[in-house]
């Protein structure tokens, strides 16, 4: 199953958007949540992430779902640290709430995988909120 | 080229130099970080050079391998993204040093750093970042020591005078990256933080380089304007 991963500046946002994704019926999906810097207070961490990755890294890869700056500077770090074979950690350009839900709902189908996790969370930039 | 122990002992020194200059620095830093940005610059780099110069003692591999733990370990200590662009991008450049620091070695690490930084914040000159005292920082450097044939020293010390006037162009300019660019026109008139203490950074290793290299070279080995400073 693919993973996925949830970076924010913050780790009450990163777990709060893990729960709200579990509860979209796709409890399933291996998510984890890498909010905040080294001590847990607002920003990044690239070992931090780099773990997270790890916890949810299974056959089929991983999908970080990142928020601002130097969360995708701690991602594309951790990535390089991890020396991930072959694309097998991809980070997706989209919203990281909505992003995060679309992703956890692909990646709990029997058909998922990586690139449709990766496609199904950047669809997430075209929602519109009203009409 | 300086023994492999005295570049050693350069490398340590510079650790504590630089770690000392940050820590002293550390206010003046976060007062300009808290005015275009989240106002933890000082904390963040005073903590992660102390934490490097607190590890020295085990620090006794190759020339490389120190300057690659100074990397990984602002990675671990340093939130944000000073860990990567800093760390990240130390960790990146010391496989220049392989063999140790020569004049060459010396500017393929620069050059590396430079370019690691660049990609990896996406900055360019005149986003009001880093990037602003390292290009000309790097390139003078680059210049003195292969086009000019300057001591390393000089070299050096042309270089810290052009990350200067670096850091003072990032004033006027309005920022197109990191946390300043959301505060769009409100960032002008502002100094950079991250061009700020790469600027200490370089002062110190040219103060330590000055040091170890002493009766090396028979070249004045500050300019002028780094005179000044030591003046002050």
């Amino acid at each position: 199953m693919v993973g996925l991963v949830v970076v924010s500046h913050s780790a009450k946002a990163a777990e709060g958007i893990c729960d709200v994704a579990a509860e979209m019926g796709s409890a399933e999906a291996e998510i984890v949540a890498a909010g905040g810097d080294e001590d847990g207070s607002i920003g990044t961490s690239a070992p931090r992430i780099q773990d997270a990755i790890e916890q949810a890294r299974d056959d089929d890869g991983v999908v970080v779902l990142v928020d601002l700056g130097s969360a995708v500077m701690n991602t594309e770090l951790a990535i390089e640290m991890l020396e991930a074979e072959d694309d097998d950690v991809r980070i997706a350009d989209a919203p990281i709430l909505e992003g995060t839900l679309n992703a956890a709902v692909n990646a709990a189908g029997s058909k998922a995988t990586l690139e449709s996790v990766v496609e199904a969370a950047e669809d997430a930039r075209e929602y519109r909120k009203l009409n | 080229m300086a023994d492999t122990e005295t570049q050693r002992e350069a490398v340590l020194a510079a650790i504590d130099a630089v770690a000392e200059r940050l820590s002293a620095e550390k206010s003046y830093l976060t007062d300009l970080d808290s005015a275009i940005g989240d106002a933890d610059h000082g904390a963040n780099m005073s903590r992660g050079f102390g934490a490097v110069a607190e590890k020295t003692d085990e620090l006794d591999g190759d020339i490389d391998d120190v300057v690659k733990t100074v990397g990984t370990t602002l990675i671990s200590e340093v939130g944000g993204a000073s860990g990567p662009l800093y760390g990240g991008s130390i960790m990146f450049a010391s496989q220049e040093l392989e063999g140790g620091i020569t004049a060459e070695t010396s500017v393929a690490f620069a050059e590396a750093y430079l370019d690691k930084v660049q990609d990896r914040g996406d900055a360019q000159i005149g986003s009001k970042t880093m990037v602003d005292a390292l290009t000309p920082a790097v390139h003078t450097f680059k210049k003195s020591i292969e086009q000019d044939d300057l001591p390393p020293l000089t070299a050096l010390a042309k270089a810290v005078d052009a990350a200067e006037r670096g850091v003072n162009f990032t004033v006027p300019l309005k920022a197109k990256k990191g946390r300043a660019s959301y505060l769009d026109w409100r960032s002008v008139g502002h100094q950079d933080p991250g061009a700020t203490s790469t600027l200490f950074i370089m002062e110190e290793l040219l103060d330590v380089a000055s040091e170890h290299l002493e009766g090396e070279t028979d070249v004045d080995a500050t300019s002028p304007e780094a005179v000044e400073r030591e003046a002050e």
